[in-house]
């Protein structure tokens, strides 16, 4: 799927994405001559078609996750399907503990934050948070990081 | 007419659709290489015991030696998790992709019984339900890709793949897997089933398929007082063997024993292993190793 902007002769770049949530998705693309923008606007079934390949509109942010298409598009999956291979003791995980080298400690608030994502999808969610944080030199994770990482990786849909 | 430049004209840009969908089969690509030879057990009829066959080929292997991997296609109808009695297992988030439970014999096993939560919930995934028709089976193929590519299988000999009833559906896997190392196609002497299977026949010889072999299940019935083979069916329907280098590779008679067994989630072949049908079952497999060695 490409644009061409006619005058100018021109493959529009992708700008921007947006997902309003009633199943809808806008993404806009831009002339990179002459600037002049569009949008593209699917219907609900058109965007599903789209996130059923496992692909996102205008590339990727963080890398496709494992079972990402089956975790975020299966209805009625069961919440203790996934256990996390090195879970570490409870304990170890509150804030104040001393962080082990290169590992990713999480904040109090931030496993909490984390406990409201849906388990099927939780340890997915955890590892593209762990793997920005560790990108960034971040040894320990909390709300704050949180959210800015969700707006820099764009994970409006997960 | 304006003269406007093509799709494969403009160059690179735009939704990089195709780019993901590249690194997607690469992604598929690698994971099969760690896996010596894939087999799919098909049949195009639904009901004729390609997954009890599955999982007791599959128990066979490995007790054998084999590293072995079941892997139930038929997302809509899974059974092969509760026949290696692997159900309520969780999959483990490893670093190298999700780790499948081990079944007992050492087999590991995906199916969709290990995601979905209740025993008796229905396939359904979330969308749009107006013209759901248009995205389900783009989700489905998507699915079925990832219970490949992104299962840290490990090395195995075999993958052994459980193909969901419809010609479609062996089409699906060849989309993925386009060499499998070897396909059996399953069937009944029952002239219905022989006339389906022959239209997989067709489909796996156009698609050029190496080792195809047919598998007769349910041909004969032991009688228990004077251990006599009768045959269940009067064979009918076209014969499926001989023809563009497919041959019969086995035929298992019924034993309710073995439904049974493999309800219970305890392979047959090794629970009975001196029943007709269980060596019936390690015939096949000696045909299969055989076919695969020649490879």
């Amino acid at each position: 799927m490409k644009f061409l902007c006619l005058p100018c002769d021109q493959v529009m770049t992708f700008a921007e994405r947006q997902v309003p949530g009633d199943g809808t998705l806008a993404a806009v693309f831009s002339c990179p001559s002459c600037e002049r923008e569009m949008a593209m606007l699917t219907n609900p079934y058109e965007t599903q078609l789209v996130s059923g390949l496992g692909v996102k509109i205008g590339g990727r942010t963080v890398p496709e996750q494992p079972m990402e298409l089956l975790r975020t598009s299966l209805d009625g999956a069961r919440p203790d399907a996934f256990v996390e291979a090195d879970a570490p003791p409870a304990a170890a995980t509150l804030a104040g503990d001393v962080p082990i080298a290169g590992r990713l400690t999480w904040s109090a608030d931030a496993l909490e934050r984390l406990e409201r994502v849906p388990s099927f999808v939780r340890g997915m969610v955890k590892r593209i948070y762990a793997d920005w944080a560790r990108e960034r030199g971040i040894s320990e994770m909390t709300p704050e990081l949180m959210s800015r990482a969700r707006t820099e990786l764009g994970l409006e849909e997960m | 007419m304006r003269n406007i430049r093509t799709y494969t004209e403009v160059g690179p840009g735009g939704a990089s659709i195709p780019e993901q969908v590249v690194a997607q089969g690469d992604r598929l690509a690698a994971r099969l290489k760690d896996i010596r030879s894939v087999v799919g057990i098909a049949s195009g009829k639904g009901g004729v015991g390609k997954s009890a066959l599955t999982a007791n080929l599959a128990a066979a292997l490995a007790s054998d030696g084999l590293r072995v991997g079941a892997l139930d296609a038929d997302l809509n109808g899974p059974s092969l998790a509760r026949m290696l009695g692997v159900v309520g297992k969780r999959m483990v988030e490893g670093e190298h992709g999700i780790e499948p439970p081990t079944a007992a014999v050492g087999v590991r096993v995906v199916s969709m019984e290990l995601f979905q939560d209740g025993e008796d919930a229905p396939l359904r995934w979330r969308g749009p339900e107006a013209d759901g028709w248009v995205w389900r089976n783009v989700v489905e193929t998507g699915t079925l890709r990832e219970l490949i590519s992104d299962v840290a299988w490990g090395e195995l000999d075999v993958l052994l793949v459980d193909v969901a009833p419809g010609t479609d559906r062996i089409g699906r896997l060849l989309d993925l897997v386009p060499d499998p190392a070897a396909l059996l196609l399953v069937t009944t002497p029952s002239e219905m089933s022989r006339r389906v299977v022959a239209r997989s026949a067709r489909l796996v010889r156009e698609a050029c398929v190496g080792k195809v072999g047919i598998v007769e299940n349910m041909t004969s019935w032991e009688c228990p007082n004077c251990n006599a083979l009768t045959d269940l069916y009067e064979p009918a329907g076209p014969d499926l063997s001989g023809r563009d280098g497919i041959e019969k590779w086995g035929a298992v008679p019924f034993d309710p024993r073995l439904a049974r067994s493999t309800d219970e989630g305890v392979p047959f072949v090794l629970s009975h292993p001196e029943t007709p049908a269980a060596l019936a079952i390690r015939e096949i497999i000696a045909r299969l190793l055989g076919e695969l060695e020649a490879k």
